[in-house]
């Protein structure tokens, strides 16, 4: 990674570990988040992505390493030492929730008028302005309303701009998330899955959006998503996690390509039983890239053709070896049979998500 | 919506009765009410000069038994029938009756604070015109508004900002103590003795401040603590307050209590003497002068609350608040500092209960640990949850249900003419409130105003509904 903009990045991961207890959500990773540019962040369940989001907006402490967010002004900021309310305040970074987190019982408007506390709170002196009526704050907060009315045009949601945000379709109710995450002014948005329960025509708008963000805004944009469609169609950069380690970095179409990848997200043949991916042989890669010929082709375009993480590993935490010997087993004889990309060719045609993607699942990691 | 449709539809079921399902159902109310009766009204002890004697009440049984069934059979006919024919689908039938609800509720939104703020002018000469009830009308009606105050202030905390608040009484022995001692022990001390008929309007806004940095300091131990720990935790506090003044004698002269002299009007003692209130603007004497003057100040007082109260959910920290009760998370992730965003909660709230405890002690002119008991909190709570959380309107008409019931027990005794000979009504008050609560609980689960005013709006206000509105965590 010497390109140019990694010489100037927006987020500089280095070394980051987060231990809970005795397990290693995230071991040893470093990644950079260039200015201007969107950077995915994929692997399957329980890979540690929301926790890597989790210790850059500050919820959790992490355990080591250095999270450094650089505006271009030249300031810096070392959020690993900054609480998670003075992250967003100070070094300006914005997040959404993968699962859904709005103010359920009030309106669309006033959810973007919170996320303008800060701004909002300085304007009315600290409430005893605008306790006493001053002209400061009423500019002020026309400016916010106009703020979130400009948001509430560009993610669409501005007739519903009255109603409370609980009564909100779900897809609005995620662009309504981003919106308010914009709403605070951030130079760098961290969006959780943005696109979960989204229907392909959503989701095509998120991508809009979120390009439109990127080049309009100037806002650095940190992504985790499993619809490959967002990852690979908008992503300049992305950055590949597996049990909480950095399996791949780079642009999409080298990470489509990473024999590691492949190996995390299909599985690979019975006789490369090494499970490291550290220790994988690039021989043994090449040999797994010509059994799954049809998969970066498959990895483009169709959400069910990249299978989904395992389903039977914990959220945000590093999988346990024993569990993964388990679900190995009972598959071990699929497998052999067919090779994993084909496995997911089948899955593909019996589109009803759920069921598809656990029989792909079991095949593809082992 | 799907709770109320549910029991709609339950009623259309059960309550088309013909012929002789209703004979059936009536035997069964008339043989239900008979076995709960017979032990409850068919003996009767009586004391006869020391020997105990069993009096039965057969007649009395049968006739609260006929009067149960005939007014059942009278429901069955008149009432229930006219529920919605069957085949009328029943959630229909509500979402029909909510749409134009709806309409009025917006209207009374607006005028309703507007009517009720014209009564409180005008409340103490209406209560002239009822004889025998110009002091007594203007006692309740000052009592009421103390707590109507007390509610809004309590408001703040628990339903704005979602903390759950059981020692909110502390606040108002704070503001209460620190008038009496301030006007009585301090004030004198510090500036001799001309400035004592002027300490209410000194010592207001100190006990004010008191009672602020008292929340403060109770808020930061409990900043990390939610729901049932938080309610826990700020229970004792109002109970260590209570203690603290019960067993400090040498400050606070423990169980014996505070004399306080009277608050004035603005240094003009309400005395029959020359320099008092009557003399000075050369009325006649009367005692009434007081009490007026004590229904104007927490009116007065009252009305700051409610207003800087609706001003602060307008203002930027308002809307933290009740971001703060619906997500906390979400709020930190926005940059919200919600240490200081409850802090400022709890200590703005803490400063309207200090406000109304100074006014108590002036009013009352004593103070003890007394009055300030757990149930008083109860009671602030109880008015806050019933009004509906949030809502101010809703909080005066709960304060008046609830505080306006236990006084007219009190002074009236409105069922002394129904209940036997011995009885008195006051006795029942609390069997009364316990009751209306229940009841309330069942038919308002959410408080009397359920309906949440949005701060801002763009196009059109729409208030809304408090099924989406969290009740807050703690």
């Amino acid at each position: 990674m010497s390109e140019a903009w990694s010489k100037d990045p927006e987020l500089r991961v280095e070394h980051l570990t987060m231990r809970f207890g005795g397990l290693t959500a995230i071991g040893d990773l470093s990644f950079d988040a260039g200015r201007k540019q969107i950077t995915a962040l994929i692997g399957p369940n329980g890979a540690g992505k929301t926790t890597v989001f989790n210790c850059i907006t500050g919820f959790y402490k992490p355990t080591e390493g250095t999270i450094k967010h650089r505006h271009p002004d030249g300031s810096e900021f070392l959020l690993e030492r900054m609480d998670d309310f003075i992250i967003t305040q100070k070094s300006k970074v914005a997040r959404t929730f993968q699962n859904i987190r709005l103010f359920g019982g009030m309106t669309v408007l006033e959810n973007l008028m919170v996320a303008q506390h800060n701004e909002l709170m300085k304007a009315s002196s600290w409430t005893v302005g605008g306790l006493l009526g001053s002209g400061k704050f009423h500019r002020r907060e026309k400016e916010a309303i106009e703020t979130a009315k400009f948001w509430l045009e560009r993610t669409g949601l501005m007739d519903r701009a009255d109603d409370p945000a609980g009564d909100l379709p779900y897809g609005a109710q995620r662009r309504l998330e981003i919106a308010r995450a914009m709403c605070t002014g951030p130079r760098l948005l961290c969006l959780d899955e943005p696109a979960a329960g989204l229907n392909p025509r959503e989701s095509e708008d998120l991508n809009k959006l979120l390009i439109s963000i990127r080049d309009k805004q100037d806002v650095a944009i940190l992504l985790i998503e499993h619809d490959m469609s967002v990852v690979m169609g908008i992503s300049d950069h992305v950055v590949v996690l597996d049990y909480g380690r950095k399996i791949s970095d780079g642009n999409p179409d080298h990470v489509k390509n990473d024999p590691a990848v492949i190996r995390a997200y299909l599985g690979v043949d019975d006789d490369a039983d090494d499970l490291n991916p550290a220790k994988m042989g690039v021989a043994k890669g090449d040999e797994i890239r010509s059994k799954v010929a049809a998969s970066p082709a498959a990895l483009k375009s169709e959400r069910v053709a990249v299978p989904p993480p395992p389903v039977l590993k914990l959220p945000d935490q590093p999988d346990i070896p024993a569990a993964k010997v388990a679900v190995a087993a009972p598959v071990k004889a699929e497998a052999k049979k067919a090779a994993p990309a084909k496995k997911a060719a089948p899955a593909k045609k019996a589109a009803p998500k759920k069921t598809a993607k656990k029989t792909s699942k079991k095949g593809g990691r082992k | 919506m799907a709770a109320p449709a549910k029991d709609t539809s339950f009623k259309v079921e059960s309550r088309q009765l013909d012929g002789p399902e209703l004979a059936k159902d009536l035997l069964i109310t008339g043989i239900i009410t008979f076995l709960l009766l017979t032990p409850i009204v068919f003996y009767k002890t009586i004391m006869n000069q020391g020997t105990l004697l069993l009096e039965t009440r057969a007649l009395l049984v049968f006739v609260l038994t006929a009067i149960v069934v005939v007014g059942r059979l009278l429901l069955h006919l008149f009432v229930w029938q006219r529920a919605p024919q069957a085949g009328r689908p029943a959630p229909a039938a509500a979402v029909a009756a909510a749409a134009p609800a709806h309409d009025w509720r917006e209207d009374a939104a607006k005028w309703v604070p507007l009517v009720m703020l014209g009564l409180a002018i005008l409340l103490p000469w209406i209560v002239q015109m009822i004889p025998g009830w110009d002091r007594r009308g203007l006692g309740i009606a000052t009592y009421i508004l103390s707590y109507i105050m007390l509610a809004w202030g309590l408001n703040i905390v628990v339903g704005l900002a979602g903390l759950l608040d059981l020692g909110y009484v502390a606040f108002y022995a704070v503001g209460a103590y620190a008038y009496a001692l301030l006007t009585t022990v301090y004030f004198p001390m510090w500036f001799g003795d001309g400035i004592i008929p002027w300490t209410f309007y000194i010592v207001l806004p100190l006990a004010g401040l008191l009672a602020a940095l008292w929340g403060v300091i109770l808020g930061f131990p409990v900043l990390r603590l939610r729901g049932d720990y938080l309610a826990i935790v700020t229970l004792a506090f109002g109970e260590i307050i209570r203690l603290v003044l019960i067993n400090w004698f040498s400050f606070t002269k423990g169980p014996q209590g505070i004399s306080v002299p009277k608050a004035t009007f603005f240094g003009l003692p309400f005395a029959d003497e020359p320099g008092g209130f009557a003399d000075f603007f050369g009325l006649e004497y009367n005692r009434l002068h007081f009490f007026f003057f004590l229904y104007y100040v927490i009116l007065a007082l009252a009305l700051v609350t409610y207003v800087a109260t609706n001003r602060l959910r307008r203002l930027p920290i308002g809307r933290a608040w009740e971001a703060l009760r619906e997500d906390e998370i979400a709020c930190r992730a926005l940059g919200i500092n919600t240490t200081n965003t409850k802090l400022t909660a709890f200590a703005i709230g803490a400063m309207f209960g200090g406000f109304a405890g100074s006014f108590f002690a002036a009013r009352q002119g004593f103070v003890s640990p007394e009055s300030f008991v757990y149930m008083e909190s109860a009671f602030i709570l109880a008015i806050v949850v019933l009004g509906g959380l949030g809502s101010q309107m809703g909080i005066v008409f709960a304060a008046i249900l609830i505080m306006g019931s236990f006084e007219l027990f009190r002074e009236l005794g409105v069922l002394e003419a129904v209940l036997p000979e011995g009885v008195e009504a006051i006795q029942f008050r609390m069997l009364c409130v316990g009751l209306a609560m229940v009841l309330m609980m069942r038919w308002r689960p959410r408080g009397l105003v359920t309906r949440r005013e949005p701060t801002v709006f763009l196009k059109e206000k729409k208030s809304v509904s408090a099924d989406l509105v969290s009740q807050g965590h703690g």
